[in-house]
């Protein structure tokens, strides 16, 4: 754990000299969150990355989108990348939270707040009941297991029962439900802050659950579960809170895609839902403290933006077997993905890791060409093994 | 009486054509421990593959007689090939990692679907198929959809061989024992990967013939299919137990005659409920599925 903080500070301070500045930069996270507190008053044109300017409402509602995600698949890594879980069916509880939200303000007609915890609470109970069977399987038994499960969900709300859900069309919450302040293009940026708080809520709870005792027993659980067992703890009650707490971030980011979206909708049900959350952590870097977020953000911006690219001119005058795969952002994704799965295990996060040490492996054999004329060089400089042992505690899952 | 035999047929039907998806995956996970989630992808494939054939583009094939058996052939041989460069390509490098390998066959199944409503449409596309399979049949009383029937015999047969397989020839006994304990065959000097390619041929060739009679069976093809008909067959394969291939087989007849039945006796959507709730149950009394294998 300590060796992904230690990469990430020395990674944004490469060298850093005196150690005020060093410790101003190790406050990094806090700046950043600042810097995008403030994005709803930049009237700034990003002209690539977004189609207005970034205080304008389209662009505050894209990035609310790209946080909302990057929160998501941080809550998702708890599971994947610190307890070692591969759950398949995380979307059931963002679905949970969304629907339940949505059902209670216009069915049961409860206050919007009433309405909210008691989304919340329904998507936690439904994660403790549903994780209670699961996990007393392991392995990829629980990856199918959990998958049924949502799938049993996304059948549920596509049966539309007593009219609740909406079936395929899904369910917009009527104007009135929402306090004002809520509803409309004006109040975008309220949305955006509302998401942006949920970020750091879910970057909060995430860092902290890891850090406490219970964190170092997922890691334990995630790196040999026999062994816990021995240690005369019982794994299964440590995933469970696990699990749980990771329903519990996804039924509230649920309620964020309610608020922010204005509905729920059955897409959010599927397979395919948990499946890109599931590259979107692997894609960042799984296990890491910001890879999952910057995977969740990444992903999200791509398969907006890669949409607009599909339907641009230069992509429409390209002959069809460039053309047809080029226009389906899924497709690039996955491709991408396996990629990355491929080439660079960590994901981006292990990005500067990798950048160091191949320059470092370069410097290194430089230097030896030089020191050492002997044809059988000596061993590599400390530093070099000291990266490559880190990097390899940390992708091997 | 004959809504019972047409539905327990239809539910039959049904299970074949889970366990023709079921028994590949089986197979894989319990000799290489890969989740193939690019199963569905693999059936997809194989349904498209047979579509294109039957509609006529593929010279000598058609939507009848021994054009569309020809068709059907040609589904299989492109599914198997689709199967032998996923498991070269995207797999094998990733064979020290099995996590891994479950994520890029992840990523698999989000791209081939993509890829192939890029090229034909997110629409479900009439399925050609010969007059005689669409059809019905009188059996006991009943008049069932003569498709249900070519699924079960096609199921049936696939099953024989694939028990004819493993248990007479050298290369299923490879497999069973890489079944079995995969350390120990390495070690006595056999070279488990070629295993693994063959497991995937057969895998995706049950899976392709799967795609293309399950178009049949739903007298149409899209592109989201595969996924769907995926999911219960991991849900097959959890209940059978994994790497068992008898086990697919007894729960895909279960789980297929249960959701018609729970189908049309309750309301509809409640049938693929009740199949979860029936993995549910059987996991909290026998963690290890049916076969008692580990999972």
């Amino acid at each position: 754990m300590s060796t992904v903080t230690d990469t990430a500070t020395r990674a944004t301070a490469p060298g850093a000299g005196g150690s005020a500045v060093h410790r101003l930069l190790r406050r990094w996270p806090v700046g950043l969150f600042v810097l995008l507190f403030l994005l709803p008053y930049c009237a700034l044109e990003v002209p690539v990355l977004l189609d207005g300017p970034v205080g304008s409402a389209g662009s505050l509602q894209l990035l609310a989108t790209c946080l909302l995600f990057g929160a998501l698949a941080t809550g998702y890594d708890l599971l994947l990348g610190r307890t070692g879980l591969l759950s398949f069916g995380h979307a059931l509880y963002f679905a949970a939270g969304s629907y339940a939200t949505n059902t209670m303000m216009q069915e049961a007609g409860l206050p919007f707040g009433l309405s909210v915890v008691l989304g919340l609470v329904f998507g936690v109970v439904l994660a403790v009941l549903l994780g209670s069977v699961s996990l007393r399987v392991t392995g990829i038994g629980f990856s199918m297991v959990t998958l049924a499960f949502a799938q049993a969900g996304s059948i549920v709300v596509a049966r539309d029962p007593g009219g609740f859900t909406g079936g395929e069309e899904g369910r917009a919450v009527a104007a009135g439900f929402l306090p004002s302040s809520l509803v409309g293009i004006d109040n975008t940026a309220n949305l955006y802050w509302i998401t942006l708080a949920f970020l750091g809520l879910t970057l909060a709870v995430v860092h902290l659950t890891t850090h406490s005792p219970t964190g170092r027993v997922w890691e334990g659980i995630k790196e040999n579960e026999r062994r816990v067992e021995v240690l005369g703890l019982r794994p299964y009650a440590y995933k469970l809170v696990a699990f749980t707490v990771a329903g519990g971030l996804a039924a509230l980011g649920g309620i964020v895609h309610l608020l922010l979206t204005g509905g729920s909708t059955p897409h959010t049900t599927s397979s395919e839902f948990t499946l890109s959350l599931l590259v979107m952590v692997v894609l960042g870097g799984s296990g890491t403290r910001w890879g999952p977020m910057l995977g969740g953000i990444l992903y999200t911006w791509a398969d907006h933006r890669l949409g607009d690219v599909a339907n641009s001119a230069a992509v429409a005058d390209l002959p069809a077997v460039l053309r047809v795969p080029l226009s389906q952002p899924l497709f690039l994704l996955g491709a991408l993905f396996v990629i990355v799965v491929n080439v660079l295990p960590g994901g981006l996060a292990a990005l500067p890791g990798r950048i160091r040490e191949a320059r470092a492996a370069r410097r290194g054999a430089g230097k030896d060409a030089r020191d050492a004329p002997a044809p059988d060089a000596p061993a590599p400089p400390d530093a070099d093994t000291d990266t490559d042992t880190d990097t390899k505690e940390r992708h091997t899952p | 009486m004959d809504t019972v035999v047409l539905l327990t047929l239809t539910g039959l039907g049904l299970g074949a054509l889970y366990f023709l998806v079921a028994s590949g995956l089986s197979l894989i996970f319990g000799l290489m421990d890969v989740l193939n989630f690019a199963h569905g992808a693999l059936l997809s494939v194989g349904a498209y593959a047979t579509w294109w054939a039957a509609s006529g583009h593929l010279p000598g094939a058609g939507s009848g007689g021994l054009g569309f058996v020809l068709a059907v052939l040609f589904g299989v041989v492109v599914g198997t090939l689709a199967a032998i460069v996923l498991e070269l390509v995207v797999v094998r490098p990733l064979y020290t990692r099995p996590r891994e390998q479950v994520l890029a066959t992840v990523g698999v199944s989000l791209a081939v679907p993509a890829l192939l409503s890029g090229i034909w449409g997110t629409d479900p596309l009439t399925f050609p198929g010969p007059e005689a399979l669409k059809s019905t049949v009188g059996v006991l009383g009943a008049s069932v959809p003569a498709n249900r029937l070519v699924l079960i015999a096609a199921a049936v047969l696939v099953w024989a061989g694939l028990k004819l397989f493993l248990d007479r020839t050298r290369h299923g006994l490879v497999v069973r024992a890489g079944v079995e304990d995969r350390a120990m065959v390495t070690a006595l000097g056999i070279d488990v990967r070629k295993a693994f390619t063959l497991v995937f041929a057969i895998g995706g060739a049950a899976a392709a013939l799967g795609g293309a009679l399950g178009g049949l069976y739903f007298g149409s093809v899209d592109p989201g299919q595969g996924t769907s008909l995926l999911i219960f067959a991991f849900v097959v394969v959890v209940t059978g137990g994994m790497g068992s291939v008898t086990g697919a087989a007894v729960a895909s007849v279960v789980i297929g005659l249960v959701q018609q039945f729970a189908n049309y006796y309750t309301t509809a959507g409640l049938g693929d409920l009740a199949v979860v709730v029936l993995l549910a149950a059987l996991l909290l009394v026998r963690p290890r599925g049916l076969t008692g294998r580990l999972a």
